[in-house]
C-alpha cells in the first residue's frame, strides 16, 4: 500500500537504548534505524528479549529505569522526540503517538466505567464535557462494540478480552493519533477475536490514515497485516523488507530460519527446521554479528565484526556478511 | 480393538454459589457430554478457543479432577471405580506436560530432583534410577551439565526438556501434552515439536495434545476433536479436518488463523459474529447458533448430536450435508509455494 509519495512521518535513526545491571551493561537496542509511513502498516517481529517493545516504549520516551536511551533520534515528521523536553511530550503522548498493549485489563482502570476512561480521553482536547459522553459512546461503536451505549456502563471486568482491547483502542484512536504502535495487541485473544481485532485496526488505518507500528512474535499476525517488516534479534534490526518480498525470500539467516521454523506440514510430512541453540541472554555480550553463533551459514568474518545494514533491493535493507560477500 | 483411552459421554460442572453455605444454584458446564477414543500409539489433537473445556478434559483423564457424568475409561478400566492402589497404578501410566513449564518445575529443586522424583515416589532409587535418569535425559536430548541447575538457570526450551523428560521417565502409555508449546519462541517451539515426534517414535507413546494452535494440532496429530463451549463439535482424520471441514465452527477457527502467508491474506473468510456466551448459561439449541453465519430456526431450539459423517468422520451440525465450507471458508485452496 505505501506508495512512494506517500510522506514520511516516524523516522528512528541510530537508537540505542541500555540497562545498567549489576553485571554490566546491556545493549537492549542497538543502533536502530526505521521508519514508518503515512498511512503506512510497519511490523517489528522478533522472538522474546530481542528488544522489540524497548524500542516501542523509547520512540515515547517512557523506557523505565534502569533503562536509558543511550543515543539516538526519533523523528516526528522531522522533530525530535528525544531533545524535546518533558513538559513538550504531553502534546505528543497519546495525542500524536498512541499505544495499546496486550494485556488491556492492566491498561483499563477497574474502577471506572469503559465509557468513562473513553470519555476522560476526549476530555482531554477541551471537548466540551457534556458532549463527551455522547462522543464516547460513538467511538465505542467506531471500534465496533456492540450496543455501545450500554456497553459504555460496563466495569472492565464485565467485557471480554476482545470487548477490553477494543476499548483500549477505542481510548487511544479517540485522540485521532497520527501513530498507533500496538504492542502484541492480539497474543491474549483467541484466534476468532484476533481476527476481528485485526480488521478493525486495517480498517482504522484506512479511514484516519493513522500509520500502525505493530509489535509482535507472530508471524501469522505480520502475514495479515503488515506492509513491511523489521526483523529484530537480540537488540539489532537485522532485515528489513515489504512483506511479500520477506515471506517470499527473506534474505537474512534468521529472517529465514525464523519463518522456516513454523510448522505447516501436516503429522508425517517431515521434520521442522530447527535454529540450533537458544535465544541468546544480552548480558553475555556477543562479538560481531548476535546471531553468529546459531547460524548455520557463518563466516570467519561474523564472528569479528558487527554486519551493517545495507540496501538488497528497493525498499529492503539486510545486516549480514554473507550478503557483503556476494554483491559487487 | 479396544481402545486405550474412552471418554463416554463425560461432564464436569462447576457449582456456582453465592454466600458460603448456600447450595450451588448454577453450574459453569466446563465439558458438557463429550465422548471419544484414543487407539493405542495414536496421537490425538483437542483444539478450542479459551474456554472450550478443553483443559478441564485433560485434567478429567487422570482425575486430577472428578466427573460430574460420564466415564473415563483407561487400559479397560473405569476411572471412577479404581480404589487407592490402583487409581495410582492406573496414573503411572500417564504423563502431563503442562503449557508452562517455568511453573511446573519446582523453582527450588534441582532439575535431577525434579525429573527422579515419579521414581521417588515409586520407591525406585539408586543404581536403577540413575540408570533410568540417564536414560530419559538422552531421550529429550538434555545435556547432563545441566541437571544440577535449578529451573530459573534454564532457558524455557530446557524447561520444557525437562518437564517432558519428568512425564516419562515412568515410561508411561498415554503423554497427555496441555499447550506444550504456546509459551516457547517459535525458534524453540519447532525444537520441541521435533522432540514429540520422535519420542513418540521411539518408544511407542500415545498422545493427547491440547492446543489453541492449529498448525501445531496438524503437525503433531493423527486425529483431531473440535470442542467449543464443553462440547465437541466436529471429530476428524487431521488432513481432512484442515481441507473440508464440515462444522462452522471448524471453518471460522480454520480462516480465522493466520496462514503465515501475505499472499493469502484476501482470502475468503469465514466470520463469527461476536464473543463466547458465557457457560453458566449457554444458548439453547446449538450452542454456536447466536455466532453462527448458518443458523437457521431450528438451530435455536433444538441441539444437534454429534453423529458419524463417513470417512472415519463426526461432526455435530443440522446442516453439515448441506454446507460448502471449504469453499465459504477459503481453505480449499491448493497448497501454496510457502507450504513446500
Amino acid at each position: 500500500m505505501s506508495l512512494s509519495a506517500t510522506p514520511e512521518l516516524l523516522r528512528v535513526e541510530e537508537l540505542t537504548v541500555v540497562y545498567e545491571t549489576g553485571r554490566g551493561t546491556v545493549r537492549a537496542v542497538n543502533d536502530v534505524s526505521l521508519q514508518v509511513d503515512r498511512g503506512e502498516v510497519l511490523a517489528l517481529v522478533g522472538e522474546s528479549g530481542c528488544g522489540k517493545s524497548t524500542v516501542a516504549l523509547a520512540i515515547m520516551r517512557l523506557v523505565p529505569p534502569p533503562g536509558k536511551i543511550a543515543g539516538g533520534k526519533v523523528g516526528l515528521e522531522g522533530q525530535d522526540l528525544l531533545r524535546l523536553p518533558e513538559a513538550a511530550l504531553v502534546g505528543i503522548r497519546g495525542k500524536r503517538i498512541a499505544m495499546i498493549f496486550q494485556n488491556p485489563l492492566v491498561s483499563l482502570n477497574p474502577v471506572y466505567r469503559a465509557g468513562s476512561q473513553v470519555k476522560e480521553a476526549i476530555a482531554l482536547d477541551q471537548a466540551a464535557r457534556l458532549d463527551a459522553w455522547r462522543k464516547a459512546v460513538d467511538i465505542m461503536g467506531q471500534v465496533r462494540i456492540p450496543d455501545a451505549a450500554e456497553r459504555a456502563l460496563s466495569y472492565p471486568h464485565e467485557l471480554s478480552g476482545g470487548m477490553r482491547q477494543r476499548v483500549m483502542t477505542g481510548m487511544m484512536i479517540s485522540r485521532s493519533p497520527d501513530l498507533l504502535i500496538a504492542d502484541e495487541p492480539t497474543t491474549a485473544l483467541d484466534v476468532t477475536i484476533q481476527a476481528q481485532v485485526l480488521e478493525l485496526l486495517l480498517d482504522l488505518r484506512r479511514r484516519n490514515r493513522m500509520s500502525l507500528l505493530i509489535i509482535t512474535h507472530n508471524l501469522g499476525v505480520v502475514a495479515e497485516i503488515a506492509d513491511r517488516v523489521a526483523v529484530m534479534y537480540a537488540g539489532n534490526i537485522v532485515e528489513q523488507a515489504g512483506v511479500f518480498d520477506l515471506y517470499e525470500r527473506p534474505l537474512h539467516p534468521y529472517s529465514r530460519l525464523l519463518l522456516r521454523a513454523l510448522p505447516r506440514l501436516a503429522k508425517g510430512e517431515g521434520r521442522l527446521e530447527t535454529i540450533p541453540g537458544n535465544v541468546p541472554n544480552l548480558v553475555d555480550t556477543i562479538a560481531g554479528c548476535a546471531f553468529h553463533p546459531r547460524c548455520p551459514q557463518r563466516l570467519p568474518v561474523c564472528a569479528v565484526t558487527v554486519p551493517k545494514a545495507r540496501p538488497a533491493g528497493p525498499a529492503r535493507q539486510v545486516a549480514c556478511h554473507l550478503l557483503e560477500a556476494t554483491s559487487p | 480393538m479396544t481402545p486405550l483411552l474412552a471418554l463416554e459421554a463425560v461432564k464436569k460442572y462447576f457449582p456456582l454459589r453465592r454466600g458460603l453455605f448456600s447450595r450451588a444454584i448454577r453450574h459453569i458446564r466446563a465439558v458438557d457430554g463429550v465422548s471419544l477414543t484414543i487407539a493405542q500409539g495414536e496421537a490425538f489433537g483437542l483444539v478450542g478457543e479459551s474456554g472450550s473445556g478443553k483443559t478441564t478434559l485433560a485434567r478429567l483423564i487422570p482425575r486430577l479432577t472428578r466427573a460430574t457424568g460420564g466415564r473415563v475409561v483407561f487400559a479397560g478400566q473405569d476411572m471412577a471405580r479404581a480404589g487407592g492402589r490402583e487409581l495410582t497404578g492406573l496414573r503411572r501410566e500417564m504423563g502431563i506436560v503442562f503449557q508452562d513449564p517455568a511453573s511446573s518445575l519446582n523453582p527450588r529443586a534441582t532439575l535431577r530432583k525434579s525429573i527422579l522424583r515419579p521414581l521417588e515416589l515409586q520407591g525406585i532409587r539408586g543404581f536403577e534410577a540413575r540408570e533410568r535418569l540417564d536414560a530419559t535425559v538422552a531421550l529429550v536430548n538434555l545435556g547432563a551439565e545441566v541437571l544440577d541447575r535449578y529451573p530459573h538457570q534454564l532457558s524455557g526450551g530446557q524447561q520444557q526438556r525437562a518437564s517432558i523428560a519428568r512425564a516419562i521417565i515412568l515410561r508411561p502409555r498415554l503423554l497427555i501434552l496441555d499447550e506444550p508449546t504456546s509459551a516457547l519462541d517459535v525458534s524453540v517451539q519447532a525444537q520441541i515439536l521435533n522432540l514429540l515426534q520422535d519420542l513418540q517414535e521411539e518408544i511407542g507413546l500415545t498422545y493427547l495434545v491440547i492446543t489453541h494452535n492449529l498448525a501445531v494440532v496438524r503437525y503433531m496429530s493423527d486425529r483431531i476433536g473440535v470442542m467449543y463451549l464443553g462440547k465437541l463439535v466436529e471429530m476428524a482424520p487431521a488432513a481432512m479436518l484442515h481441507a473440508r471441514p464440515l462444522h462452522p465452527y471448524t471453518a471460522a477457527l480454520l480462516s480465522a488463523s493466520p496462514p503465515a502467508d501475505p499472499r493469502l491474506r484476501d482470502r475468503k473468510r469465514y466470520p463469527l459474529a461476536g464473543d463466547p456466551p458465557s457457560l453458566i448459561a449457554p444458548p439453547p439449541g446449538c450452542r454456536l447458533h447466536p455466532r453462527c453465519p448458518a443458523a437457521i430456526e431450528r438451530c435455536r431450539h433444538e441441539e444437534p448430536q454429534l453423529v458419524e459423517a463417513g470417512e472415519g468422520r463426526h461432526v455435530a451440525c443440522h446442516l453439515w450435508e448441506e454446507l460448502n465450507l471449504a469453499a465459504a471458508a477459503g481453505v480449499d485452496r491448493p497448497p501454496s509455494v510457502a507450504d513446500r
